[in-house]
């Protein structure tokens, strides 16, 4: 009746596990705890959990993504105390079997759950401001893959209290993930959680995709595009063509598991090698899926706040779709040590150091930009500058991780960690932080304090080096990665230091948590009253913070590069229109929670083989969704009216703060 | 896709903003499932690969000689193929706006699908009951899988088709109804050309 | 309001300069073989090349962001310069002809440091052949009929040929202090070249997760003189224990941190056998085939390249 689920899943046994469960448990009933107090379910129901609105949908994800970046920094400290006691023949204090599954869940959750979470939320708020529209091409798909991602949340979540987790590492490569070597429902978890938050994956590329296409505002070129949604939509195009291959791959690693196929078994004629190739002609991608956005965050950042066109949009937009086609032909660089031959690995190693060099021409896009600039240091700009120097190192080791002689040494080392950290902190994390402190007063109407994203930063990045230089080096003396003890002295001081810095991110992420609270508190005093707090160029400036749920009252003009930059140029920013019209608004719905709801039990149901319930709540899904569909929902008006009254508001609220500059002489400095 | 680089997007006046959602809402539908088509086409790409690397692992086993019968799969490729002409018929009654032929050929493209799945069924039941079943070898699962994959996008086109029908016929020719039987054209005619990427690649080039 | 970036900076110089300059404790800078050390000096002269374009960057980035911070209104202020064909052209091509340099040294190298390409020397080649197991090594020496597990031991100065092998999921071989490592994967073989230039012991390990006793799965490759490796084999000649089919089946089940074993004999062709029990690793070939030399069976990865298996 329940499969194979029983009171034994549940790991009495494990401390620190029941311990991590009790808190969760505990925190998690706060927070319900809270809002029933507070009375909030009506409100949450209605203006978020049922929203369709881009803007809503973007700050749960970002929402979802620091939670997730919580979890999967305990599973990092975890590891980093792991190894810095279990040295030289001391076991440490966690269980192998536990180590195992933290450091695969480590890979899958900040990848998949905080990583890509974070950039699509990101890409959620502004996009659509940015080129002038008034939602995605497909409102109620927006919501549908939100719920999909955090069905893929909540599996693996469940998967610490009710079973376990793989023991594979992130990549799950077979035969080991298969069903004679990896029997428990660990694989099946990592499976269905990526699984199904990959489907909203997909889901969005479509949907952005589409909106970019056929949904820009009058007179907006593709290549007048902000770079931001450029590279998000290079973005789009890398998960529309390599997240299918993700659901093959998984879809064939479940036959075999489940129906006893033979696709990647070493017995009867399964091919474990086609995994790692179908897996990396996704997996790198992926990572390209992961920069681009952060590099358009950048670009953004640093023209605004040098006061100053950003240098070589056009060829930034080039060395974007460079990156991008590029991506699809090095996947092999990650086993060059397979075995595969010199002329292929030759092929690869040459295709990927090829892709160092769009990648440098935005770097000195964004120098040159800098150059000749007035460049202000705000806590976006120190996570961009701390970018650029951290990122040109893990660039480097990355190109010398492509020559396959170089690699046969490296590959799998900690040096490969080193690497790969490297870039993702240093590239994506410091983007989406970076992007994070940009756009808050944007969703929010308030900025964030300043001080305390500052400190932030100086640990981040501090931590950054300390944890991560020492794994460079160990790398270079032999050590291989997932190891969970280590007996070699050499090693030890290294392995202590690196835990040191993992503690000096750990107050970084401190310094984040306070900040939020800190800006909450002091809201009023840092309200952003304009909408356009940094003296911004694109589109979303001229709304108002936050803004309207209908976006623009009407459609903006966007005649060249940075529309809103030339429009108060020009004089024509804020102007108010000859007459209203009515909008069209979709309607918000529930459909995408339900469907989300049942495709979590029919993961869980899946993975813990209660067919019965897995074919139940699939049904269930297609049924509400063709309920939902038939319902043909063609949403609302906004009347003209209402719509005026809004802008009136914010009309009114911009004439004050002009009467206050005009009357006070200091406020000159802002338009520098 | 090509003229949208350079072409901006098609300037709507301001005032005519809601007019001109409807007919456009129905066409970002149909240009956002092509790309979805396309996402699918990358995924059947996968299995193909995979078939393709799989092929002649039989592990002692038959291959692919050894089990196909042509002049069944012909029949198979016969009720596909005309299923595609007959939803063709579909929607060249639906342009005309004629109800009841959209009824009438999508339930003939209907039998044809069924008769598709019907003997793709009975081919898997036959093959399974001689020991012939994916879990025999690689090659087995490739094909299961593959053709099988093929097999399940068609019947979710037919449980599609039967929803559209119930739609269509208590609504009338709506124009979402109209732009989810084009989408759903779109699929069909899809299917179609992946069917004969795999009777080429598997049957075709596994007997000869 | 000035951002202090050096103090940062010179920390990270520091930790990069301890890296570079003292080689000695970095297993990968100071190989003990011909091959590591090939691929210690490519590691090296691809860095130099690399530092051309990432040293400037950073001093650009350093310099640039304090001379043109907003508080230096004495600092050139062009708001809407954005465009120059001239540092367009530089910025493209500059990188690219490094890249140019690089993938050259990459083409040349990869191809003479093919795991798959045997070592040119007057020395006779010794063959170990190297089995992965649950979680630990097995190594055959076909040629003196003996077998151990978790050690090998080997002439200097002379090449070793490695053939490689798994019974159960994918390792793999892999001794740093010698050169790079390759895949160790069922039902196929791999192969690797290395030799050792001077006298010594290194350790070995697999480099690839493979299950739960994977950080036990350690071994030691010892190089010694000629004499030495002739004692060693008389010595293993000796040993009690017998790797015949049922001590291997009993051996291949799951352990971890196995200590050294030595079988001073093995069932002939236990190589051979235990890469045809994954039958379906041969296209098209019937169960049954008389076996042929190891190399010509299985598949062998050097010709069957896993491009064939790309998406």
């Amino acid at each position: 009746m329940f499969g194979k689920l029983s009171l034994d899943a549940i790991p009495f046994h494990e401390p620190i596990v029941m311990i991590t469960i009790a808190m969760i448990a505990i925190g998690g009933a706060a927070v319900l705890g809270l809002i029933t107090y507070f009375k909030k379910w009506t409100y949450l129901w209605t203006e978020w959990l049922t929203s369709v609105d881009h803007k809503k949908i973007g700050v749960m994800y970002i929402i979802i993504a620091m939670v997730m970046l919580l979890r999967g920094f305990a599973d990092a400290i975890m590891m980093r105390s792991q190894l810095a006691l279990a040295t030289e023949g001391s076991p440490g204090y966690l269980p192998p079997e536990h180590y195992d599954q933290i450091f695969t869940a480590h890979g899958v959750i900040m990848i998949i759950f905080m990583a890509m979470p974070f950039f699509t939320g990101l890409m959620n708020i502004v996009l659509p401001l940015q080129i002038g529209a008034r939602d995605v091409a497909f409102p109620f798909l927006n919501s549908l893959s939100l719920y999909l991602l955090i069905s893929g949340v909540v599996l693996v979540n469940v998967s610490l209290g009710v079973g376990e987790f793989a023991r594979t590492g992130w990549v799950a490569y077979p035969p080991l993930s298969e069903l004679g070597y990896s029997p428990g429902v660990g694989v099946d978890y990592y499976i269905w959680a990526l699984q199904l938050s990959g489907l909203g994956t997909t889901l969005t590329g479509v949907n952005f995709l589409v909106t970019v296409l056929k949904m820009r505002t009058p007179g907006m070129k593709l290549m007048d595009m902000p770079i931001f949604t450029w590279t998000c939509t290079w973005a789009n195009v890398l998960i529309v063509a390599s997240f299918p291959i993700l659901t093959g791959t998984l879809a064939f690693l479940t036959l075999d598991r489940y129906l006893d196929f033979h696709i990647f078994t070493n017995e009867l004629g399964g091919n474990p090698m086609m995994y790692v190739n179908l897996f990396w002609a996704w997996g790198h991608p992926e990572v390209y899926i992961l920069i681009l956005p952060a590099f358009g965050v950048f670009s953004e950042v640093i023209s605004t706040f040098t006061g100053k066109r950003l240098f070589g949009h056009h060829s930034m937009i080039y060395a974007s779709g460079a990156i991008s086609v590029l991506g699809f032909m090095v996947w092999l660089h990650h086993f060059f040590t397979m075995g595969s031959g010199a002329s292929v690995n030759a092929f690869f190693g040459l295709a990927t150091m090829l892709i160092s060099i769009p990648t440098g021409v935005k770097l000195f896009n964004w120098l040159f930009t800098i150059y000749q600039g007035r460049l202000r240091f705000t806590a976006p700009v120190c996570w961009n500058l701390g970018f650029m120097i951290t990122f040109s190192i893990g660039g480097m080791t990355g190109v010398l991780l492509a020559i396959p002689g170089a690699d046969f040494v490296l590959h799998n080392s900690l040096f490969v960690i080193a690497h790969f950290h490297n870039v993702i902190i240093g590239g994506a994390v410091f983007g989406y932080i970076a992007g994070f402190a940009f756009w808050f007063p944007k969703a929010f109407g308030f900025k964030l304090n300043e001080k305390w994203g500052k400190a932030a930063f100086w640990f981040w990045i501090s931590g950054f080096y300390v944890a991560f230089m020492p794994l460079y080096a160990l790398g270079f003396m032999g050590m291989t990665r997932r190891l969970n003890t280590t007996d070699n002295p050499d090693w030890t001081p290294y392995l202590h230091v690196a835990f040191w810095g993992a503690a000096l991110i750990l107050i970084g992420i401190a310094c984040q948590l306070i900040q939020i609270y800190v800006s909450i508190r002091d809201r009023e005093q840092n309200r952003d009253l304009t909408g356009d707090p940094w003296n911004g160029h694109t589109l979303e400036w001229s709304t108002s913070s936050p803004p309207p749920f209908y976006n623009f009252a009407e459609l903006p003009k966007a005649e060249e590069i940075d529309a809103f930059y030339a429009a108060k140029r020009d004089g024509e920013a804020y102007k108010v229109p000859a007459k209203y019209s009515d909008i069209h608004m979709p309607n918000n719905t529930a459909t995408g929670l339900v469907m989300g709801a049942l495709l979590t039990v029919f993961g869980f149901a899946m993975i813990w083989h209660i067919f019965w319930l897995a074919a139940a709540s699939l049904i269930g899904t297609i049924v509400y969704f063709v309920i939902h569909a038939s319902r043909d929902d063609q949403g609302y008006m906004v009347p003209a009216a209402e719509v005026a009254r809004i802008e009136g508001e914010q009309h009114k609220i911009l004439a004050s703060v002009r009467n206050a500059q005009a009357n006070s002489p200091v406020n000159k400095l802002e338009q520098a | 896709m090509s003229n949208l680089v350079f072409d901006g997007a098609k300037g709507h006046d301001h005032d005519h903003d809601h007019a001109h959602d409807h007919h456009d809402a129905g066409e970002m539908k149909i240009y956002g499932f092509w790309i979805y088509l396309m996402t699918d086409c990358i995924l059947f790409a996968s299995i193909f690969a995979i078939y393709a690397v799989l092929v002649n692992n039989v592990a002692g086993g038959p291959s692919g000689h050894d089990i196909f019968e042509l002049p069944y799969v012909l029949g198979e490729t016969a009720c596909l193929l005309l299923s595609s002409i007959t939803y063709g018929f579909a929607m060249l009654a639906m342009h005309k706006g004629n109800k009841s032929g959209v009824l009438g050929w999508l339930f003939v493209t209907f039998l044809f699908g069924l008769g598709f799945i019907g003997m793709e069924v009975n081919e898997f039941h036959l093959l399974i009951s001689e020991g012939y079943g994916p879990n025999r070898s690689g090659f087995l699962s490739a094909f299961f899988t593959l053709v099988g994959t093929h097999g399940l996008h068609v019947t979710s086109g037919l449980i599609w088709m039967a929803i559209l029908m119930y739609q269509v016929s208590k609504n009338g020719l709506t124009s979402t109804n109209q732009t989810r039987l084009s989408m759903l054209s779109l699929f069909w005619h899809f299917l179609d050309v992946v069917w004969i990427c795999v009777f080429t690649v598997v049957y075709l080039m596994g007997t000869i | 309001m000035s951002k202090k970036r050096y103090p940062r900076f010179f920390g990270f110089l520091a930790l990069f300069s301890m890296l570079l300059l003292s080689g000695c404790d970095y297993t990968l800078l100071d190989p003990k073989g011909h091959i590591g050390m090939q691929e210690r000096d490519l590691i090296i002269t691809a860095t130099l090349l690399m530092l051309l374009v990432v040293v400037p960057v950073i001093f650009m980035t350093i310099i640039f962001a304090w001379k043109y911070r907003a508080s230096n209104k004495s600092a050139t202020y062009t708001p809407d310069w954005a465009h120059s064909t001239k540092i367009e052209l530089v910025v493209w091509l500059v990188p690219l002809a490094i890249i140019i340099v690089l993938g050259y040294i990459t083409y040349k190298s990869t191809h003479a440091l093919d795991p798959y390409r045997p070592l040119e020397s007057d020395v006779k080649p010794l063959t170990i052949e190297v089995v992965a197991l649950d979680w630990k090594w097995l190594f055959i020496y076909p040629e003196q009929g003996i077998a151990t597990v978790n050690k090998i031991v080997f002439p200097a100065h002379t090449p070793i040929n490695f053939r490689i092998t798994s019974d159960s999921v994918m390792n793999s071989f892999f001794i740093p202090a010698l050169g790079g490592q390759i895949y160790a994967m069922a039902g196929m073989q791999t192969k690797l070249h290395l030799i050792a230039n001077e006298n010594g012991e290194f350790d070995g390990i697999s480099a690839n997760y493979s299950g739960a006793g994977f950080t036990g799965m350690k071994f030691k490759a010892t190089a010694t003189d000629q004499a030495g490796f002739d004692a060693w084999v008389a010595e293993v000649k000796n040993s009690p224990k017998q790797l015949a089919n049922d001590e291997y089946t009993a051996l291949a089940k799951p352990s971890e941190r196995n200590p050294v074993e030595l079988y001073s004999s093995v069932t002939p062709n236990l190589f051979q056998i235990i890469i045809d029990k994954y039958e379906g690793m041969k296209p098209g070939k019937i169960v049954h085939e008389k076996k042929e030399v190891a190399g010509m069976e299985g598949m062998d990865m050097g010709k069957n390249s896993a491009a064939q298996a790309e998406e």
